[in-house]
């Protein structure tokens, strides 16, 4: 043969099978095809929104919003800017998803244990109450829960409670803690107090570990811990006072009001999300393998210890991916406050859409927003998670 | 040696129901206490629902609303046609049950079977008509029989005819819903598309759309392409951290400004388009998922036999990832058709939509817990019998063990 | 693999492309395909007048695109009895709104019965309006001078009307001042939200507010006791109440809070629509005026001799350029009149005494009674 062995390898590849280029072009195509469309929508959206004198723009946060919000934690009145609405819907959804995720996670644990329980009659109720709770959509557990809720005696015929706590169908009113004057004075003793404890503390672990026991130290800053603001508080004469709810014509004026659209938002979110955690919770501690636990008891440790020690962090390896998801869905599922009627994001956001004119503006900063909540929370989850996972050698 | 004396029976608070009674009610005494306080609450609570469901509640407004809750304001005269798309629907279901022969399909012929009766009953027991009963409990026959029949002559049903009845029976019911000119069927909008009519419709169109597309991102976000995997990464993140109401309200608002001004796009296919583009970013993460199970070395046993991409994920990753995540997907279509309640706030009445309108009616104010309960009930029962299955179907494909 | 992969492809990229054109038809009437320049003038009847003046030829695109559609798209509230009402049985729709509805498609398309109702909350009904999904809304709407750069143009006023209050009798209250501390249902989106916070502000009565964006909720908290008080226009007031378990229980306070004048609203953009619109509204006023109603329509136009009735009905000689300068036929208010009837029976028909509402016409009559319904005149 006169010709090299190899002579077909090295010969050209014809542009349209070469692998370099195909992976180039269809990036090429791509890109293009998806800028096209893009392109084709956004001057549909621009020649419609002309046409309805639509506009883009953020302008209108400075506008007065001349509506109303039922809830809100800070000041908020109809003169008040649509920025400032638009805060308030925030912090609402914030509020709600805060608690609803430390709540749900502590009703979620317990739904989790009581799955695993030898006793019968809590293992099978855990179970139900997961199945229920996963196979009917949240809409409906929220509206029937409001429902509930709104069944509750009128104002004037108040359940009361011992504390100066009102159960009404307007909502659960109960006393407001009310800083003096003098509370700042307070704070700084109670600062000391800690302050105190933890010095001895630290001092008694430094003698402890060089062999003086030293519990008396340990005792002594316990003690000036909890003597130095209980002294403080005669001394300065109670810094904080209660503002105790008092029926009054229509309803109860002074307090806090927990609405029955906030209870039912809350508690249908958190018993609703807490039967995914439980399952979730359930999953990570039947993922400790059996042999853990033996020896574990095999070494001395305590179930108790065996638990703290062995167990927990194991399962929570297995457990906070999926938490996270369930944190993150909690969150975005607050905005089915609308249609019980609490003012979250979403809602004052349709109001908003509405009486401004804008609601592509509006949309879209209603969907950055929740993107931001979101990612922050995931941020959060994947750091605990990676502290979590990293203690593998 | 001696022989051991004939066996002695176990002691005996350790058998029967006294034994059983101690050992999972009463075996320590925080088990006992626990036991004894749930008892003690859950007794009068039980029997307070109970006395509730059976003597003072007014389930009249479920009998004299069902059609309502099953069709919405769909004309009544005009249903036969759902009953006869439901009959197609039953046709293939049964054949592919009979044909595919897995769990899956069989479980879900079995469902459409049951579903059917239930309804059927339950028409029978509101006064909706002999008609309609009868026309239930015939579609649940025709699954029945359609699955004997293949059975019975394997080989009269090629898969590749069966395949494109499926295809065929979108075009069918969409025009046996809606109506067209030219044929005895009269047009019937979307408007008027309500209750579980409407549920089922988006939860399938949903699934049945956003499948591809979920699976097509998949893939590209695991692309080589730089382009193609930021642009799915970007696409599948963001659907992820917005909730669906938001994604539904910019559907109906928004998507009539994207288009061109004379092409008017009906509430319903908004509402579709937003639950499609929302499940297509989860359905890509479960694909995702699945992708990742597979070994590499199938991909590169793939390429060293002459596949290129193309052939190499059809024919070796696609089919090992999707049956992988097969009971992944049957939980997402569960959330799916719960989800399907969300369209409520862009004003679509499906079924938790039309029990509100129903209880806006003067003579119904009051009933909101009946009405209520019942919605949580009917998801309960589809959602609850699908998970069942799902199970089941998990420990079939042995997923997760191989 | 014994086939070419290709064609198996291609053959289901077909079938899903067939798939798609069938599922994206977008309802059962077609996508009309308006061009920018409309033929003027409906299909079939009248032909466009010979143009000796210089009435200018039909191009609005909204009529056009609905004589094509064969359909008129009308905004209404859907929830509200006396005004637009949806029976849940017959699936017959009903109320004062909805009858302009009707009398705006017999004028256009003919046909009173040609309309798709399409509900909306207080909340969607300006988007509704904005983005051209319907072509037009009639749904209560106050006329106020935001809504008329931002939403739609405003057609004279059909009912005038103000805002009020409704209490329970058990609250005693019978002004505004008595409601201090209370809690007050109302719909966002409204102008009565906002007038609730300046009245109330303006007499220094602090109150709750407690808001929702459906009609049905609003009422049903409001009866379920979650609020003490509901506001809203007060038509709308005596509609929903007749709704209630025991109507008596609750009072409607002799207070007027505002001027709520109620119109239809045509989309921005296109003067012909607007003026089809408008006018028909003068027309039912004109009607009443010069005693024409349903029943006597026919005969009036065949036999009437007064001049001002022979043009509005389309019967003199210089009416046909008036009617193509509209973009409708001749006699378009003969269908308007012979299909619902002229304002008065509009009115009597919803709103009268034989009705359960049975409100009181105050402003809403002729000029000539001393109200404040006043017709442009037609020529």
């Amino acid at each position: 043969m006169t010709s090299a062995p190899l002579d077909h390898v090295h010969a050209a590849v014809p542009p349209w099978r070469d692998i370099r280029v195909l992976r180039i072009a269809v990036q090429v195509v791509v890109v293009a095809l998806v800028l096209a469309i893009g392109f084709v929508l956004w001057s549909n959206l621009t020649a419609s929104m002309g046409r309805s004198r639509l506009t883009f723009g953020l302008g209108f946060l400075d506008t007065t919003a001349g509506f109303e919000i039922a809830e809100s934690p800070i000041q908020f009145s109809a003169t008040d800017t649509y920025g400032r609405a638009f805060a308030v819907g925030l912090i609402n959804t914030l509020i709600i998803s805060v608690a609803g995720i430390v709540l749900a996670t502590i009703l979620g644990v317990i739904v989790g244990v009581g799955r695993l329980s030898g006793n019968w009659l809590v293992n099978h109720l855990a179970a139900g109450f997961v199945e229920v709770m996963r196979n009917t959509p949240l809409l409906v557990q929220l509206v029937l829960l409001y429902a509930v809720l709104l069944q509750l005696p009128s104002v004037a015929n108040a359940v009361a409670l011992p504390g100066s706590i009102y159960l009404s169908q307007r909502g659960l009113s109960f006393p407001r803690p009310v800083v003096g004057p003098t509370f700042g004075a307070w704070l700084a003793l109670l600062g000391i107090g800690i302050a105190v404890a933890l010095a001895t503390r630290w001092f008694a672990a430094r003698r402890e570990a060089s062999g003086h026991p030293s519990s008396g130290l340990r005792r002594v800053g316990i003690l000036a811990m909890v003597t130095i603001p209980v002294v403080g508080w005669v001394a300065l004469g109670a810094p904080i006072s209660l503002d105790v709810p008092i029926l009054q014509r229509f309803n109860f004026v002074g307090g806090i009001v927990l609405s029955p659209e906030f209870s039912a938002l809350l508690f249908g979110l958190v018993i609703y999300t807490s039967a995914f955690i439980g399952e979730v919770v359930r999953g990570g501690i039947q993922s400790v393998r059996r042999g853990q636990l033996e020896a574990a008891y095999a070494v001395g440790l305590t179930p108790r210890q065996t638990l703290r020690l062995v167990v927990f962090p194991q399962a929570l390896r297995v457990i906070v991916p999926p938490l996270t998801s369930q944190y993150l869905n909690l969150a975005k599922n607050s905005s089915l406050a609308i249609v019980i009627g609490f003012p979250d994001l979403f809602s004052v956001s349709r109001t908003m859409s509405n009486q401004t004119g804008q609601p592509v503006s509006v949309i879209m900063l209603v969907m950055a927003t929740y993107l931001a909540i979101s990612l922050a929370t995931s941020l959060a989850m994947n750091l605990y998670n990676r502290r979590v996972q990293v203690l593998e050698g | 040696m001696t022989t051991p004396d004939s066996s002695m029976p176990p002691p005996a608070p350790a058998i029967g129901p006294v034994g059983w009674l101690r050992q999972n009610l009463f075996s320590t005494w925080y088990n006992a206490l626990l036991t004894i306080v749930l008892v003690t609450l859950l007794v009068p609570l039980v029997a307070l629902i109970l006395r509730w469901i059976l003597a003072e509640a007014r389930w009249g407004v479920v009998t004299a609303n069902l059609r309502l809750f099953l069709i919405g304001q769909y004309p009544f005269e005009e249903a036969w046609r759902i009953w006869l798309s439901l009959a197609v629907l039953s046709v293939l279901t049964g054949i592919s049950a009979g044909i595919y022969g897995g769990a899956t399909v069989r479980t879900l012929a079995t469902w459409l079977a049951a579903g059917q009766v239930m309804l059927g009953a339950l028409a029978a027991v509101s006064g909706l008509g002999s008609a309609t009963t009868v026309a239930l409990v015939a579609n649940a026959a025709i699954v029945w029989a359609a699955f004997l029949a293949v059975r019975w002559r394997p080989r009269a049903m090629p898969r590749r005819l069966v395949g494109l009845g499926w295809l065929a029976s979108i075009p069918i019911s969409v025009i046996l819903l809606q109506g067209i000119r030219g044929l005895p069927l009269p047009i019937v909008t979307s408007n008027l598309w309500g209750g579980l009519l409407l549920t089922f419709l988006l939860a399938i169109v949903g699934i049945l759309l956003s499948f591809p597309f979920g699976v097509l991102l998949a893939l590209g976000r695991r692309s080589g392409l730089p382009a193609v995997r930021v642009l799915s990464t970007a696409y599948i993140e963001l659907i992820r951290g917005v909730p669906l109401v938001t994604i539904l309200f910019m559907a109906a608002v928004m998507l009539p400004l994207f288009l061109p001004s004379n092409v008017r796009i009906d509430q319903v296919l908004r509402a579709m388009v937003g639950i499609t583009l929302f499940s297509a970013a989860y359905v890509a993460e479960n694909v995702r998922g699945g992708l990742q199970a597979i070994p590499p070395g199938q991909v590169e046993a793939a390429h060293a036999i002459g596949l290129n991409t193309l052939q190499t994920n059809r024919f070796i990753v696609l089919p090992q990832a999707l049956r992988a995540v097969i009971p992944a997907n049957v939980g997402l279509f569960i959330s799916l058709l719960k989800d399907t309640t969300l369209v409520t706030i862009v004003g679509l009445l499906e079924l938790l939509g039309i029990g509100r309108a129903v209880l806006a009616q003067p003579q119904w104010f009051g009933a909101q817990l009946e009405v209520y309960v019942f919605i949580a009930a009917v998801f309960f029962i589809l959602c609850y019998t699908m998970s069942q299955a799902s199970y089941r179907l998990e420990t079939a494909l042995g997923v997760g063990t191989r | 693999m014994r086939r070419p992969v290709r064609t198996h492809h291609g053959f289901v990229v077909l079938l899903l492309f067939a798939l798609f054109a069938v599922a994206c038809e977008p309802g059962p009437t077609p996508s009309p395909v308006s061009t920018a320049e409309s033929s003027p003038g409906p299909s079939a009847e009248a032909t466009p007048s010979p143009a000796e003046t210089a009435s200018p030829a039909a191009t609005s695109e909204r009529l056009a695109d609905v004589q094509s559609r064969g359909q008129l798209i009308c905004g209404v509230n859907g929830g509200l009895p006396g005004f637009s009402f949806l029976e849940e049985g017959t699936g017959e729709w009903s109320g004062f709104d909805t009858d302009f509805c009707r009398a705006i498609a017999a004028a256009v398309l003919g046909d009173p019965e040609a309309v798709e109702f399409r509900p909306l909350s207080a909340d969607e009904r300006s988007t509704a309006l904005q983005t051209g999904e319907i072509d037009v809304l009639v749904r209560n709407t106050t006329w106020t001078v935001s809504r008329d750069t931002a939403w739609g143009l405003f057609a004279p006023t059909t009912f005038y009307d103000g805002q009020g209050m409704m209490v329970t009798s058990a609250t005693g209250a019978t002004t505004l001042q008595d409601l201090e501390g209370a809690t007050i249902c109302v719909q966002s989106g409204t102008t009565t939200e906002l007038n609730l916070t300046d009245q109330m502000r303006a007499l220094g009565v602090d109150f709750s507010p407690q808001v929702f964006g459906d009609i049905d909720a609003t009422y049903d908290a409001y009866t379920q006791g979650r609020c003490d008080a509901v506001t809203s226009d007060r038509s709308q007031l005596v509609a929903r109440r007749t709704q209630f378990t025991n109507p008596d229980d609750h009072i409607i306070l002799d207070v007027v809070m505002s001027k709520e004048p109620l119109g239809p609203v045509a989309p921005l953009g296109d003067d012909q629509w607007f003026n089809v619109v408008k006018w028909v509204v003068f027309a039912t006023f004109e009607a009443e005026e010069q005693g024409i109603d349903a029943g006597n329509v026919e005969q009036m136009r065949d036999s009437s001799e007064n001049p001002v009735i022979r043009r509005l009905l389309g019967v003199q000689p210089d009416a046909g350029e008036l009617a193509a300068g509209l973009g409708l036929e001749d006699d378009w208010v003969v269908n308007v009149i012979g299909a619902v009837g002229n304002y008065g029976e509009i009115y009597n028909r919803n709103l009268g005494p034989d009705t359960p509402f049975n409100l009181d016409r105050g402003p809403n009559r002729q000029w000539t009674d001393g109200g404040l319904l006043y017709a442009a005149p037609y020529r």
